[in-house]
This record gives structure tokens, C-alpha cells and sequence, in this order.
């Protein structure tokens, strides 16, 4: 709870020295605010408490995934200042933007009522509809945002009818009282409250990009800037998943045997059809729209397998994606500065120019292939592992596949960097935080795949 | 208020549900039919307040004051919504002097 005040808070400070026209002093003021409201999000860990009738609910997961989403936030942050170098004005609107959907993205990791819920999703997506805008005069910027509001909009509306009809076969918004409703009546629950909690479960979909529901994806990616792409893909993602897994082990478990059919398809579809369509990308920014779908799809496995140790794997698969989609952009925008051009093409060359980022990139994409030790292999075993103890192993086999499949179009990149020839050319400069921010990004994709234990028994 | 609410209690429950149902239905047609981005905002309004009305419909019947709280929630949302759509529609309509949504065609595969 002291975290969303914190950054709604400094959001709001942002303003006011955007107001007083301090560009220079905006981001560090972020770079500060930030890991306080981190630091004041950890501070509440292991004390469940209940805030406002339990519409907000301060449990470990709720903490755990509210640490992670600053922490994507501030990776973001971190290469901000590259991405607008040559704008003049403050962007006190655009950084606020940012942390106000933050704040959507907190709410919906530990909502404790359907309202809260709606509100969360609410949050996030209407300031990402404007920031997907926020390049006005370019018209791939504001396809992208039409696209987005459009099908976020629709997917807004499958999420109140659900709730409509939950509430009227329960009598309620809370999910305690939702899940008491049902274990009561487990016999004779109506149709309608299956149709509602079909279509809340629709209306999540949509914000995780799950297959059939993952249409608007590739374009608003693409058409976004750069920035609010890796935020998108990164915070906006998480979120969404921590709001299903709520979902599903909060106030409907105990209809795990009505839900699971459905999520299966939409998890098989998910990844299929991600990892298939990402194949034919020339385009980096759609084929991380395409590997963030497949991504989902393997998040979703240990949410259909609801076991024990979902939430922590969830936690750390969470984490390895960040920490590499975040990479990825950074360095994605670095050669989108220098060749204009988001294609694998760009990258031909740049191992000899600036080893360093590319470096990272290849890291960065083995770790999203799910190559060992790295980072997003672990997350990923224990996904299976995890969704195999409840003996879904047919999943599993669709998912190893899968990541097989999605080793093809991760290393076009790689090869482009080092195993084709190109002129030098000149090395880029970068900022210092975004040096940091690459450094440290691939360290801890390096490291993490040896500390996946200790985060996956967090909660 | 309680007149109301024995006034909606005169009509059974079960047409609220089947009245709300079209009109969620005719919303979800309308977004996928129509190729102009008004009527699309429109009918995407429809489908908030279909889910308006039913959550008005099951609060009278269970005169539980939740479901009506609930509907100011949504009102307030989607009016933002919409503030933001029209803003988005403007911006297009800048670029393209048009609000059919054919026009956004530039991104694909």
C-alpha cells in the first residue's frame, strides 16, 4: 500500500517539476523515487494485511510481483534518457503517464475485489493507450494506440459483463465471498456464474495477449515508440498474469475442473501460434509482440497447474523475462538510432562496433530461448516442472517443443551480430545508465539461472 | 428508493438477464461489423452499459448496494475512456481525414 502511494506521489511530483520546467532533474528524481518505493514495498513483507475491506489485499505474492514491477519500471527508466535524447521539452506528461500505469499494474497484483480489479486493469491500460499514442504526428504511433483502445476497450467490456454475472449468481465482489459462494453451493452453481467467470477470464486474456485473444499485440507493439513498447511488454504483462494467477487460485479454485479445459486450449494456442508466427519476423519489435505471446502461453501453464509452487515460479519466470525483454529493447533502440531500421538486417556488425551491447543482446536472446544456465532456462524448467507434478504433461511436451521452435528466431539476431560480415562503423555513444542498466541486465541473467531456489521459495 | 427498487423487483430477473444479453451481443456485432471508428466507440458504450444495467438489475433484486456502487465506477471509467478515444480519433483524423478504421492498415505482417 505505501509503494502505490509513493508512486502516485512522485508521479505527481514529475508534474510539478515538469510545470516548473526542470527537464534535467525528472529522471533522477525517478531513478530515486523508484527504488524507495521498493524499498518501502519489501518493508511490508509477511504482514497480510487487509486494507479497505479487502479490496486491496498486502499478501507475499501481492509484495513479490509489486518489487518486480518497479524494479521492470526502473529498468525502463534506466534507458529513457537515450530514447529521448533530442527532445527538448520536459516530458513531464510522458514519465507521469508511466508511473500512474505503475500504479494500474500495482493494484492489479493484489486486488482482493473484482472492482479493484477492474480498476487496476483500467489504470494501466488508459495510460498506455495515450503513451502508445504519444508519438502524435507519426502515423504508425497512433494506428498503434487506435488498435489498442479498440480492443482494450472491447476486452474491458467481456471483463464487466463477467463480473455482472458473478456478481449476480454470488451476491458479491469480494473473492473470499466468491470462493465461500462456491464451495457452498459447488452443486448446483448456474450457468450464468460459469458464462461470468468464462468471460472474466476473456477479459484477462486480452491484456496477457493469449491466443485467440493476442490479435491487437504485434501491431501495437510495433507501432508503439520503442520505450513504451518495453514497458508494455514488460510491466503491462506481468501484471496481467499476477491479476489472472490471483484470479484463478483466489476466488475460483475450487472450479479448477470448469476452467482448466478452457485454459488449456488458450495455453496450447498461446504457444503454437506464438512461436509459429514469430518464425516469419523480420521485424524485431513484432517478433518480441510474437515471443512475449509465447511467453504468456508458458506462464499460463502454471497457472492451469495451480500446485504449490506456481506463484514462485511464476515470481521468477516473471523476473527472467524482464530483465531480458528489457535488454533486448535497449539494444533494439540503440540500433534503431543508428540504422533506422528495427530489422535483423540492423544488427549485422554490431559485435565488432559496440561488443558490449551486443553482448548482452546474445544473452539476452539465449536466456528468452531457454538456453542453460541462463537465466530464463531455470525459469522456465520450473514452469514444467511445476506444471508436470500436476500431471500436465502434455503441456509440457507442447512447451518443450515450443521453446525449441523459438530457438530458430531468437539467434537471427545473433547470427546477424556475429556471423556476418560488415564494415565497421562508427561505435554508438550511450549514457551512463544505459551502460549501467546493460551490465547489470546481464549479469543477472548470467546469475539468476543459479538462484532460481531461493526466489521461487519467496512465496 | 425503495420504490425503485420494488418497481425493477415488478420485472422478473430472468428478462434483465436476456435484455442485457442482447444488448451485449448487439455492442460485440457492432465492434465487429462497423468500419466507422464512431460507431465503434458506440457500441463498445453499449456493451458497458448492458453491464451497467445488469449489475443495477441484480443489486435491486438482491437490494445489496454493492452492484450500484460498482456502476458509478463504470461510468466514471468509461467516460475516461472515451475521453481518450476521442482524443485518439482526432489525432487520426488529422493525419488521414478520415475515421474509417480501414485507413489503419500500415502495420502488418
Amino acid at each position: 500500500m505505501n509503494a502505490i502511494i509513493a508512486v502516485s506521489v512522485l508521479a505527481i511530483i514529475i508534474m510539478f517539476f515538469g510545470v516548473m520546467r526542470k527537464k534535467s532533474i525528472l529522471l533522477p528524481i525517478i531513478l530515486l523515487g523508484l527504488p524507495l518505493a521498493f524499498f518501502l514495498d519489501i518493508r511490508d513483507w509477511g504482514t497480510f494485511v487487509h486494507y479497505y475491506n479487502e479490496m486491496f489485499i498486502a499478501d507475499n505474492f501481492g509484495i513479490a510481483f509489486n518489487a518486480l514491477l518497479i524494479f521492470a519500471a526502473f529498468l525502463v527508466f534506466m534507458f529513457a534518457n537515450l530514447y529521448y535524447k533530442v527532445v527538448q521539452r520536459p516530458l513531464e506528461d510522458i514519465y507521469a503517464l508511466f508511473l500512474f500505469a505503475l500504479v494500474g499494474a500495482m493494484v492489479m497484483t493484489s486486488f482482493g475485489n473484482l472492482i479493484m480489479l477492474f480498476i487496476g486493469v483500467e489504470t494501466l491500460s488508459i495510460s498506455l493507450y495515450i503513451l502508445a499514442g504519444s508519438k502524435k504526428f507519426d502515423i504508425a504511433s497512433n494506428e498503434a494506440a487506435m488498435k489498442y483502445f479498440l480492443t482494450g476497450s472491447v476486452s474491458t467490456g467481456f471483463l464487466l459483463f463477467g463480473i455482472a454475472l458473478v456478481y449476480g449468481a454470488s451476491g458479491s465482489f469480494n473473492m473470499m465471498d466468491i470462493t465461500n459462494y462456491i464451495t457452498e453451493y459447488s452443486t448446483m452453481l448456474p450457468a450464468m456464474f460459469f458464462a461470468g467467470m468464462l468471460l472474466i477470464f476473456i477479459g484477462v486474456a486480452f491484456k496477457i495477449a493469449a491466443v485467440p485473444f493476442h490479435f491487437w499485440a504485434p501491431d501495437v507493439y510495433a507501432g508503439s515508440p520503442t520505450l513504451i513498447t518495453a514497458f508494455m511488454a514488460t510491466v503491462g504483462k506481468v501484471a496481467a498474469i499476477a491479476a489472472f494467477y490471483r484470479l484463478a487460485s483466489g476466488a475460483f479454485a475450487n472450479v479448477h475442473l470448469h476452467w482448466e479445459n478452457t485454459l488449456w486450449f488458450f495455453a496450447v494456442a498461446t504457444i503454437v501460434f506464438g512461436n509459429l508466427s514469430a518464425i516469419y519476423q523480420d521485424n524485431l519489435k513484432r517478433m518480441f509482440a510474437y515471443s512475449g505471446i509465447s511467453h504468456a502461453g508458458y506462464m499460463l501453464l502454471a497457472i492451469i497447474a495451480l500446485g504449490p509452487k506456481s506463484a514462485g515460479s511464476l515470481l521468477f519466470y516473471g523476473l527472467a523475462y524482464v530483465v531480458a525483454t528489457t535488454t533486448g529493447f535497449a539494444v533494439l533502440m540503440l540500433i534503431r538510432e543508428k540504422n533506422g531500421t528495427f530489422s535483423v538486417e540492423g544488427f549485422k556488425g554490431l559485435a565488432k562496433n559496440n561488443p558490449i551491447e551486443a553482448f548482452a543482446m546474445a544473452m539476452a536472446m539465449m536466456s528468452l530461448a531457454g538456453i542453460p544456465p541462463l537465466a530464463g532456462f531455470m525459469a522456465k524448467y520450473n514452469i514444467f516442472i511445476v506444471a508436470a507434478q500436476s500431471g500436465y504433461l502434455w503441456l509440457v511436451i507442447v512447451g518443450v517443443l515450443g521453446s525449441m521452435l523459438s530457438i530458430y528466431y531468437y539467434f537471427k539476431p545473433i547470427v546477424a551480430m556475429y556471423f556476418s560480415d560488415a564494415e565497421p562503423q562508427p561505435k554508438i555513444e550511450t549514457g551512463i545508465s544505459y551502460k549501467i542498466h546493460i551490465i547489470f541486465c546481464t549479469f543477472l541473467i548470467i546469475v539468476l539461472g543459479f538462484l532460481s531456489g531461493v526466489i521461487i521459495n519467496l512465496i | 428508493m425503495p420504490d425503485i427498487t420494488n418497481n425493477m423487483q415488478f420485472i422478473p430477473l430472468s428478462y434483465y438477464i436476456a435484455f442485457c444479453t442482447a444488448l451485449f451481443a448487439i455492442g460485440v456485432i457492432g465492434v465487429l461489423v462497423k468500419r466507422n471508428a464512431l460507431i465503434i466507440f458506440m457500441s463498445v458504450e453499449l456493451m458497458l452499459n448492458s453491464a451497467n444495467l445488469l449489475l443495477a438489475a441484480f443489486s435491486a433484486y438482491r437490494n445489496d448496494p454493492a452492484g450500484q456502487i460498482f456502476v458509478f465506477f463504470i461510468m466514471v471509467v468509461a467516460a475516461a475512456e472515451v475521453a481518450i478515444g476521442l482524443a485518439l480519433l482526432v489525432m487520426i483524423y488529422r493525419s488521414t481525414h478520415t475515421i474509417d478504421i480501414n485507413v489503419l492498415n500500415k502495420l502488418k505482417w
